[in-house]
């Protein structure tokens, strides 16, 4: 696939790194000359620098030969000209487009066809926002991700002594909870994915992902561990575009305090929160951390834009008694480093906002592409079309379908039913099947097995 | 630096459009053919006499208002016209000193409605006219008026509509141009007074009575053309009216003007002071005729409520109208409703008084200051409707208190210091500095003015006029610094 990225900053450049590893050609462009110098030397990506938005510099890219463009530069108006531009000179097929500002989101018209016509509006803070606000309703969860419009969950667990299930067998698990469908979907322990059977012993420690109706969700996670109290007091550290976000979106139903070190920010927080407590200060002054209580914290999230100040006031957070801290990490060296250390979950924004993206990139009938275990594994949606004849999944029983080691149906959902997978399961058109893949190798494979062939109309 | 003959010159032009504002009552009274006639006719001409030569005498200064001289206009505007609006009272009642007259005048045109004149019901209709139609020709602002329908006048600086526009954030710009703004103010001014007009000739008012409470009611005056006020027309339906009108004259004209102009309600709820405005009226009322029931002042609660409800709204909105005696009642009720006439009215309305703007942002930075001392390190702005307040506001509005508190001591000092007992010391610095009008005992609603003596007669002017202007507009014009070159 021909893909161009407008935009060399953090989002770009993972995308970049994250699409290239795939065998897709592709070409960034960014109007600053050392940023993609710096990327090249990293990533096999062909560079145009210069603005994104000037027809001239597309053109330079070959924008018109490209089946996907993704628009991520810092400004959102840079990205919807550029959306424009590609749209109209150049006939870009699909056009993914960064906003940041939800005003644009307010009328349809502004991103419609008669408008800039964005195929695809992300906004990777929201996405963070939400993956932490989720941790948040989930304290007992590492991650919590949503399919089918939100009719099935899955969580990542960390398995611990206590939980029911705990040192027994998974066929285990029907027998405790007879009234909930749920399915594990795979199992990591250390760094290693056991593929998951009925005779599987669930041992502490084990990261478990588990797929459920998401009204279920609670009982399954019941089962791995003994229920956290439910959080109430939340510390952001850093009051950046996620810091804001994330205050918004938690100061109705939580206690939140922020810290920002920069005054101006601090004024545009206090302004734009109606009850989070904005405090100046550095995020690793632990004088500050104390006076604010930071032990009595049921949560501490650092959101900085600085790997290191996140990491380091988590630990210190950690240490003086905050209950969990989560951190958001960009460097995937630190992350290994950390995760299931002091840092109870290490959230890598590349990873978690590449999903959305994925999907796209992606062949075949697939919507929605979530990445796991910071990149190591997917979890996929897709939609099946077709007839027996023309797909190779409709009217087979789930044994009959071949698919690859290291990947899983895990669910299907078919119309408002939620149906775990069983071997006997038979597959029917437009159903959306949720697939685990713990072996990434294997994603083209996986991809193929949702194509319809030529023949289908 | 100030240009004297450039704002007289702008003066003398409005003292000659003040001169056409008595052709009115003198049409009124040819209508009735009353005996002020001739008065009328007089004041008219050495109105104009006195504007034209004035005009003449400085025609070489005319030059565009600076916003410092702009202060000076407005100060002048509000000492000197009540001057020539006393001219009809004293040519028909030459009994009448000036000193009675200008208090008069000023109580008129601060829309006080604090009266020395008793016998109101055998004066002339049209010396009632002429009183009523100075308080509705004030209510909105003599400035904004001048705006509205003289562009060219050469005042048409936002900063001169702002010296006499009531409440701490100003700037009243509903429209691009300033002039737009003002005519916008005045068209919901003169359509609600015409919608009362209306609904007070249908419960039983006569068309003069009408026109005249109207214009009374809408500008939160309190003039009235009965001695006994609104007792006079013993009903509730008309009580029940005015306590309508009342209420909407409380309330910041901006806001009406958007809610005109987008026929909704939507203004009325985002406007941060309308709801605090209504839930402490409606409480205000309920618990103080509970209260009066509670007190045996009044047999059933529905006549508690009745009185009240039309008392309270009154005092609490500056208007000044009474339906009862309500200085008679225990002393906690005509007490709260003295605190009420301080902080009730919202900015940027007809009434008077502190205004709830600034009590909210007084309440508000009170609590910042204790959330401060638990966290030294917290951003903790103050917020009006979701805006930050800036700090320099926030000072602006303590020196208003500090000041308005201090003018409270010094003028109750002075009355009392002049031999008026406590309570009407008290309370007549109060409802003049609110612009409401009826004050307890001596001053209270079935008195008048006229027992107080001459020295306590003008101190009571000086509190109306420094309470309409907002003290600062006043008392910067007699700073030094202000006429330095």
């Amino acid at each position: 696939m021909k893909i161009v990225i407008l935009g060399a900053g953090q989002v770009g450049s993972s995308v970049a790194e994250s699409l290239a590893s795939e065998a897709n050609d592709i070409t960034v462009v960014d109007i600053d000359g050392a940023r993609l110098r710096n990327l090249q030397d990293r990533v096999n990506v062909r560079t145009v620098s210069g603005s994104a938005a000037h027809p001239s510099v597309l053109a330079e890219a070959n924008i018109e030969d490209c089946d996907l463009m993704i628009a991520v530069t810092q400004s959102d108006e840079t990205n919807l000209v550029a959306c424009k531009l590609a749209q109209q000179l150049f006939n870009v097929p699909t056009r993914i487009v960064r906003l940041r500002a939800t005003d644009y989101l307010a009328n349809e018209k502004v991103l419609g066809p008669d408008g800039f016509d964005v195929d695809l509006a992300i906004c990777p803070e929201q996405v963070l926002t939400d993956y932490i606000v989720k941790l948040i309703e989930f304290p007992e969860a590492l991650q919590v991700l949503e399919f089918a419009h939100g009719k099935v969950s899955l969580v990542a667990v960390r398995a611990f002594q206590g939980g029911p299930l705990v040192g027994h067998p998974l066929k285990d698990l029907k027998k405790d909870i007879p009234n909930v469908d749920a399915r594990i979907a795979a199992i990591f322990r250390g760094d290693a994915p056991v593929l998951p059977d009925g005779d599987t012993v669930v041992q502490a420690g084990d990261e478990v992902f588990c797929l459920a109706a998401s009204k279920d969700i609670r009982q399954v996670m019941h089962e791995l561990r003994r229920m956290d109290k439910p959080v109430r007091r939340v510390m952001i550290a850093g009051g950046g575009n996620i810091g804001l976000r994330l205050a918004r979106a938690l100061e109705r139903d939580y206690s939140i305090k922020v810290i920002e070190y920069d005054k101006r920010r601090c004024e545009i927080l206090s302004t734009r929160l109606d009850r989070a407590l904005v405090l100046q200060g550095d995020v690793t002054d632990e004088k500050l951390l104390e006076a604010e209580n930071v032990s009595d914290m049921d949560l501490f999230v650092a959101v900085t834009n600085d790997d290191e100040n996140n990491i380091m006031s988590c630990l210190l957070a950690k240490r003086m008694g905050a209950r969990r801290v989560v951190s958001l990490i960009n460097r995937r060296s630190y992350v290994d480093l950390l995760h299931a250390g002091e840092i109870d979950i290490a959230i890598s924004p590349a990873q978690a906002t590449i999903g959305t993206l994925l999907a796209h990139v992606r062949r075949g009938h697939i919507t929605q592409v979530h990445s796991l275990r910071r990149g190591l594994a997917e979890a996929l949606e897709a939609v099946v079309h077709g007839d027996r004849e023309s797909s190779r999944c409709v009217g087979r029983r789930i044994e009959e379908i071949d698919l690859p080691k290291g990947a899983a149906i895990a669910a299907i959902v078919r119309g408002d039913e939620v149906v775990m997978a069983h071997h006997d399961t038979l597959v029917q058109a437009e159903d959306h099947v949720i697939v685990f893949v713990t072996d990434k190798k294997q994603l083209p494979k996986v991809e193929k097995l949702f194509e319809v062939s030529v023949g289908f109309v | 630096m100030v240009r004297p003959v450039s704002v007289l010159n702008v003066l003398s032009a409005l003292i000659v459009l003040f001169a056409l504002c008595m052709l009115l009552p003198l049409g009124v009274s040819f209508l009735y053919d009353d005996a002020a006639g001739g008065a009328y006719s007089q004041a008219v001409l050495i109105t104009l006499v006195s504007g034209a030569g004035l005009w003449g005498a400085t025609r070489f200064g005319r030059a565009e208002l600076q916003p410092r001289d702009g202060l000076l206009l407005v100060a002048l505007v509000w000492t000197v016209l009540p001057a020539f609006a006393t001219l009809p009272l004293l040519l028909y009642l030459p009994e009448l000193s000036f000193t009675d007259a200008y208090f008069e005048t000023v109580a008129a045109l601060t829309t006080t409605g604090a009266t020395v004149l008793s016998g109101l019901d055998r004066l002339p209709p049209s010396i009632n006219f002429w009183r009523c139609e100075l308080q509705w020709l004030a209510g909105m602002g003599i400035i904004v008026l001048a705006v509205a329908i003289l562009p060219l006048l050469g005042i048409g600086g936002s900063q001169i509509m702002r010296a006499e526009t009531p409440g701490p954030m100003r700037d009243p710009r509903l429209a691009p141009r300033i002039a737009e703004t003002a005519k916008g103010l005045w068209l919901v001014y003169a359509g609600l007074t015409l919608a009362c007009i209306l609904v007070f000739k249908a419960v039983g008012m006569g068309w003069f009575d009408a026109v005249v409470h109207s214009f009374t009611t809408l500008s939160l005056g309190g003039f009235s053309a009965h001695d006994a006020s609104f007792a006079y027309f013993k009903s509730p339906a008309i009580e029940a009216s005015a306590i309508v009108f009342m209420i909407l004259g409380g309330i910041n004209f901006g806001t009406h003007f958007l809610a005109f102009r987008k026929l909704s309600f939507a203004p009325y709820r985002s406007d941060p002071e309308t709801r605090a405005y209504l839930v402490l009226l409606a409480a205000s009322v309920f618990g103080i005729a509970y209260f009066l029931l509670a007190t045996h002042v009044y047999p059933s609660y529905w006549t508690a409520l009745r009185h009240s409800a039309f008392n309270v709204v009154s005092i609490a909105t500056t208007t000044g109208f009474f339906g009862a005696d309500f200085s008679q009642w225990p002393i906690f009720a005509p007490v709260w409703m003295l605190f009420l006439c301080c902080f009730a009215t919202c900015s940027g309305s007809a009434g008077g008084g502190i205004k709830m703007i600034r009590a909210e942002l007084m309440v508000r930075q009170a609590l910042r200051e204790i959330m401060s001392i638990i966290h030294p390190r917290a951003y903790l702005p103050v917020k009006v409707a979701g805006q930050r307040v800036e700090n320099h506001i926030i000072f602006a509005v303590l020196a208003f208190m500090l000041i308005w508190g201090g003018s409270v001591i010094a003028m109750t000092m002075l009355l009392t210091a002049s031999g008026l007992d406590v309570v009407s010391a008290f309370s007549a610095v109060i409802v003049c500095l609110c612009n409401t009008g009826p004050g307890l005992n001596q001053v209270g609603p079935g008195a008048t003015y006229a027992s107080l003596n001459d020295f306590q007669t003008w101190v009571c002017t000086v509190a109306m006029l420094v309470g309409r202007l907002e003290l600062f507009t006043l008392f910067i014009v007699i700073t030094p610094a202000f006429w330095r070159k």
